[in-house]
C-alpha cells in the first residue's frame, strides 16, 4: 500500500469511531428518534472537507483529513437507512426533513468550508 | 470482603472493543472507497459517478445488513458496529458528496449538480429501501 493509503487508513481509523461516539453523545442528549447525531457529523465533515479542498493542502493532508477522516466521519449508509426507517415508522415528515435538511446543510457547510480554505490556505 | 463495587472495567472493555471494531471497519471501508476512486477517477467538473455508486451500493448493503443482523436473527453485538457503522459508514461518504455537488454548483454546472444531488438522494434512500425489502423477502422465503 502506498503512503497515501496509509494516510487514508489513519484518518478513517479516527473518523469512523468519532462518528460513532458523537452520534451516541448527541442521541443521549436529544432522546428522539430523529438522527441528529448523523446530521451533525455529516455537516461537520462537509465543512472540514471544504476547508481541506478549498486551499492548496498537501496531498498527505487531503488523504488523511479529507479522504480518510472526513469520509470516515460522514456517512450516506446510515442517512439512507435512517430515512427509510423514519418513513416506515410513519414519520414521513421527519424522513423527508432528514434527507432534505442534511443535503442543504451539507451544501452550506461545504460552501463555507471552501471559502475558509481558499482564504486561509489559498495560493 | 465488602460489597462488590460497580464494575466499570468490563463496561469499558466492551466500549473499547466496540470503538476498535468501528475503527477497523471504517479503515477497511475507507480504503475500498479510496481504491475505487483511484481505479475510476472522476474528471474535473464531471458527474461524480464513482462516489454516487459507492453511496448507493453502501446504502443497499446497509438495508440488507440491518435485516440480517436485527430482524432475521440476532448476530453477536459486535457485528453491526463493525460492518454497519464501521465498514459501510467508512465506505460511504457524505462529505465528498456535499463538496463535489457544491463545487459543481459554484462552477455553474447547474444541470450536472442538480442531477448529481437528485441521483444521490433518491438513489441512496431508494437503495436502502430496496435492500430492506429484498432481504426481508429472501429471509421470508428461506424460513
Amino acid at each position: 500500500m502506498t503512503a497515501a493509503g496509509l494516510w487514508v487508513a489513519l484518518g478513517a481509523a479516527i473518523g469512523a469511531p468519532a462518528r460513532y461516539l458523537v452520534d451516541r453523545a448527541v442521541q443521549r442528549t436529544h432522546g428522539t428518534s430523529f438522527p441528529w447525531g448523523t446530521f451533525t457529523v455529516n455537516v461537520v465533515a462537509s465543512l472540514v472537507l471544504g476547508v481541506v479542498l478549498g486551499g492548496a493542502a498537501p496531498s498527505a493532508v487531503v488523504a488523511a483529513v479529507g479522504t480518510g477522516f472526513c469520509g470516515g466521519l460522514s456517512t450516506w449508509s446510515t442517512l439512507g437507512y435512517d430515512t427509510v426507517r423514519l418513513a416506515e415508522a410513519r414519520e414521513r415528515a421527519h424522513a423527508l426533513f432528514n434527507v432534505v435538511m442534511s443535503t442543504f446543510a451539507g451544501l452550506g457547510a461545504a460552501s463555507l468550508g471552501l471559502v475558509i480554505g481558499a482564504g486561509a490556505f489559498g495560493p | 470482603m465488602s460489597a462488590d463495587p460497580p464494575r466499570p472495567v468490563p463496561l469499558l472493555q466492551r466500549q473499547g472493543a466496540l470503538v476498535a471494531a468501528v475503527s477497523l471497519g471504517g479503515v477497511l471501508g475507507a480504503l475500498a472507497r479510496w481504491g475505487l476512486g483511484l481505479a475510476f477517477p472522476t474528471p474535473h467538473d464531471a458527474f461524480p459517478t464513482t462516489t454516487l455508486l459507492i453511496n448507493v451500493v453502501g446504502c443497499l448493503l446497509m438495508g440488507v445488513l440491518v435485516v440480517l443482523v436485527a430482524e432475521v436473527r440476532t448476530a453477536p453485538p459486535i457485528v453491526r458496529p463493525f460492518l454497519g457503522v464501521g465498514v459501510l459508514g467508512g465506505f460511504t461518504t457524505f462529505s465528498t458528496f456535499a463538496v463535489d455537488a457544491q463545487t459543481l454548483l459554484a462552477a455553474g454546472h447547474l444541470g450536472t449538480a442538480l442531477g448529481y444531488l437528485a441521483a444521490t438522494v433518491l438513489g441512496s434512500v431508494g437503495a436502502a429501501w430496496l435492500g430492506l425489502v429484498v432481504a426481508r423477502a429472501a429471509a421470508g422465503g428461506a424460513r
